[in-house]
Parts: structure tokens; sequence; C-alpha cells
């Protein structure tokens, strides 16, 4: 068991609340962040029947201004910006290199044709910001691109996360009542630069706030005072895995397609739009089919790297946990093209090749099994 | 950190504890629940067979990771607690209450080389 270890790790605006609420810490991609502030079950199931909330303020908000944003993202971003047509509309799309590999995943936001809003992964951010400046140059596009460390973002997610997050913070409410899923509103007065936005990472309704560095213990105690329950990193992996979402390093990344990612649904290959990775993802078709597992088998948990053996040949689990929601070990797994959701396939566990149902994503959605 | 008194401990994290018939009691050790989290899959070494010292023997795997459980004493299994499997969550509950399996030593003696409870907690700094 490696423990973690204390060095040059940087540390959110929150480090300090959740070392006083006892929260284990660990070192997650250079960052000093809780993995859970007792049983990460407990914090998963709160989320999934209640409220919990998330210290996400180690990813990076990105605000892009200049004239001419919406024409370098249309190129810089595998998914169509020029969906984004609301003001408070967002979007999921990855950004490529050349080669159609993933640099990363993100969302963007589009508040006013001269100001879009990126919220970035935090191991991928620094090279984000020097791969948005190159594109700015080579397109000449002459944007600012501004990174926003000055800011923090909290995730309260769950059945009840909205009303609580309005309860604890009464100046979101009017701002975010009539939000549609996925779409987010910028905030005045006290949380002025913040936003709330309809979405998350979890597979439940809720919010993702952002607001000022130097309020984020106040907004934590707000929210804990109305009942959102703290959770950690762990609980937020165990959440994602069962809403079938990628998570950036272990999924994808810079070596794989987002076509074999299971991510095509977010890459716009049918307009004329031109964008970065565009040609090598048309010179190169999916090759494989991005799946979920569930373990049939008793003998151990799903988990990233081991080899799954199909009709149609190997294939690799990507990411792999024990899901609290269905009792039962479930992964996701890139495979080879022809496998089926109903498939059984065989996971290479240890000595052991014990027996996995292949199941479309996700696992769970606002509560609910849709795998059974 | 609560480490028993009466209990000897590796520098792998598991307990040992003698019973009156001479033979050995292991679990793993609280400290070594609290870094694996939630624990979720147990798997017991075979009954009946003997292991070396240091020799993995079991699995213990959280929703986090999975970890070995090694054999402190070389020795022969004589008794797996069947329920564990059933309930992983006890180790949680309460570590030194959840053995795992008996062992005979092949030489008693060889308890002499576990470490006390004050050695331990030296080794078991989070």
């Amino acid at each position: 068991m490696a423990e973690s270890q204390q060095g040059v790790l940087k540390t959110t605006p929150l480090n300090a609340v959740h070392r006083a609420l006892g929260a284990r810490m660990v070192d997650f991609g250079g960052w000093d962040m809780p993995v859970n502030y007792g049983s990460q079950i407990e914090e998963h199931h709160a989320v999934r029947r209640d409220a919990g909330m998330f210290d996400v303020s180690h990813m990076l908000v990105v605000d892009i201004t200049g004239a001419r944003v919406r024409e370098c993202l249309s190129r810089a971003l595998a998914n169509n910006v020029a969906k984004l047509t609301q003001p408070g509309k967002a979007l999921y799309s990855c950004m490529l290199n050349e080669q159609g590999g993933v640099i990363d995943d993100l969302i963007v936001y589009f508040f006013r044709e001269d100001f879009f809003r990126l919220v970035v992964n935090a191991g991928t951010a620094e090279g984000d910001l020097a791969w948005l400046n190159h594109l700015n140059t080579r397109f000449g596009t002459g944007l600012a691109i501004r990174p926003r460390r000055d800011l923090a973002m909290v995730a309260v997610q769950g059945p009840k996360a909205r009303e609580r997050a309005w309860q604890a913070l009464p100046d979101t409410r009017a701002p975010s009542e009539a939000l549609q899923p996925f779409n987010g509103a910028l905030l005045a007065g006290e949380l002025a630069d913040g936003m709330i936005a309809r979405t998350g990472y979890t597979g439940e309704d809720g919010f993702e706030i952002v607001f000022p560095a130097a309020l984020a213990g106040d907004v934590w105690k707000r929210l804990m005072d109305a009942g959102v329950k703290p959770c950690g990193l762990g609980a937020r992996d165990t959440l994602r895995l069962e809403a079938g979402m990628n998570l950036y390093g272990q999924d994808m990344d810079a070596s794989i397609s987002p076509l074999d990612a299971g991510l095509a649904w977010t890459v716009d290959l049918k307009s004329e739009r031109d964008f970065v990775g565009k040609a090598a993802l048309l010179a190169q078709p999916q090759s494989k089919v991005f799946v979920g597992l569930i373990l049939l088998d008793k003998g151990g948990v799903l988990r990233a790297h081991q080899a799954v053996i199909t009709g149609q040949g190997q294939g690799e689990i990507t990411s792999g946990t024990f899901s609290p929601t269905l009792n039962q070990s479930i992964a996701l797994a890139r495979l080879p093209l022809g496998v089926q959701p109903g498939a059984t396939v065989r996971v290479v566990v240890r000595d052991k090749q014990l027996a996995a149902k292949v199941v479309k994503l996700p696992f769970v959605r606002n509560g609910k099994i849709l795998t059974a | 950190m609560n480490n028993p008194t009466d209990l000897k401990y590796t520098a792998s994290h598991e307990w040992v504890k003698q019973e009156p018939d001479g033979s050995l009691s292991i679990g793993i050790t609280d400290h070594a629940q609290e870094a694996l989290g939630d624990v979720v899959f147990i798997e017991l070494p075979e009954a009946g067979r003997s292991y070396k010292e240091g020799e993995a023997c079991g699995v213990i795997e959280s929703v986090k990771a999975a970890s070995d459980i090694y054999m402190p004493v070389a020795g022969k299994v004589t008794e797996i607690n069947l329920t564990l499997p059933d309930s992983p969550q006890d180790v949680n509950a309460d570590a030194y209450a959840a053995w795992m399996f008996r062992i005979r030593p092949d030489n008693p003696a060889d308890l002499g080389k576990l470490l006390d409870a004050a050695g331990y907690a030296g080794v078991a700094v989070s």
C-alpha cells in the first residue's frame, strides 16, 4: 500500500477545510485532494439519493475573449461551437491533436460573441493553455486567453442538489432557476466573475458553481449547513463510472481517437467545418467499441488495464471499480469492433478469468439502474 | 491509531494473535483498512495449504485498490473465516475483530521476529 507522498503538491482554496473535516488526502495528479471524508460508499449514495458536493477547484476555468473566439474554437474543438446559439449554452467537446488523439475533454460555455469560457481538466491545464495560445497565433485570431486560478469551483450533485444550493446561496437562485441541463449563467455582486451551471460528472442533476476563491470556505460551510454532504474524489470516480462518463488520462489520452473512446457523438464530422484532427479521424475510422462491463463471477474487482477476452479478439478495461449502486464490479472497456451488448466476455483478474456481461452505457442515470 | 498491545504486527500491515491452542489468527490492521477505504472483496488462502513467510496468500480489494495479504510466518492454514467474503465491510467496521484465517506456525519461535504495537506504530505513519 503506497502512502500519499507529501512534497510540492498544489492545493485548492479548500485544502484546510478538507483537512479540518478529517479527509483522507491523496496526491491526485500533483494536487493534494480529498479522496474521502470517511466512507466513499456512503458519499456515493448521498449523491445518488440526496445531495453531495465536491471540491473541483483543481480544474481550470479559462476565459477566452475577442471578436474571433467562435472562429478559433470552431477550429480548435472536435464538437461544433455553431451549436451554441443561446447565451449560457454549454457544449462538451474533445480538443484533438493533428493525429486525432485527445489533448483534453472540456466544457465550453458561450456567454457573448466575444466571450466564451472553458472548463478543462487539472492535469492537462498547462498543456491546454499552451495549445490554445499556439492555435490563436496560428489562426491569427488575436484572442485574450486568460486562466482563472483566482476562481474556485464546487460541484453540488444529487436529486436534492439544486434546492439545497439555493437554500445555501440564495443569490444563485434567480440566475439558475430556469436553467435547462447543460446551460450556465454568470453571477453578479459578491459572486461576480463566477458562474452557476446545470452540469456535472455524476449522472445526477445539480450544479457546478464557480466563484471567487476567497469565498470558498464560506460557500462550502453554507452548503454543509444546508445538508450537502462533502464527497471526495473516490466517490466522484465511482459516480462518473456508473454514469458512463470518460476520465481523461484513463479512458482516453493523446494517443487515443475519440471514436475509439465512445466519444463519436461529440465529434462533428458531418459539417464542412475543418478542425484540428479532422483529417486524421477521416483517415482512421473507428476501430474499437467502447462499452460497459458488469462482472458476473465473484473473484475480484474489475480494474484498468485488465485484459478482456472476447469472441472477436482481445480488448482492455480502461476504468474499473466496484459500483455501490449495482453492488457489483463494473468497468469501461475498449473492445474489438463487433462485440455487442449482451455478449459474455472473460476478464483476466490475477490468475483467473472471470465472466462479465457487455452492456450499453450508462449503467446509472438519475438514480436508476439502466443495465439490469 | 488503535493497535492492541497483545497483538504482533508485520511491516506489510497484518496483525497476528496467538490463540491459547498455539495457532495464530491473522487479519489486516486498522491502519491498513483506513488506507484501503471501503473493502468490497476478500480472497482467503486455502485451508490445509502451507505457505512460506512473506508469501502472498490472499487478496483484499477496496473500491479504490487491490492489495495482497502476506503470510506473517511460515505455517499451514488450519481455518478460514468463511463469513468474511460475504461481509467484507466487517474489516472496516473493526479490523481487529475481522480475523481472516488461522495457521499452525512451522516454528512458534518465528513469532518473536514480528513487530510489537510500538514497533508497528513506527511503520504505520500516514
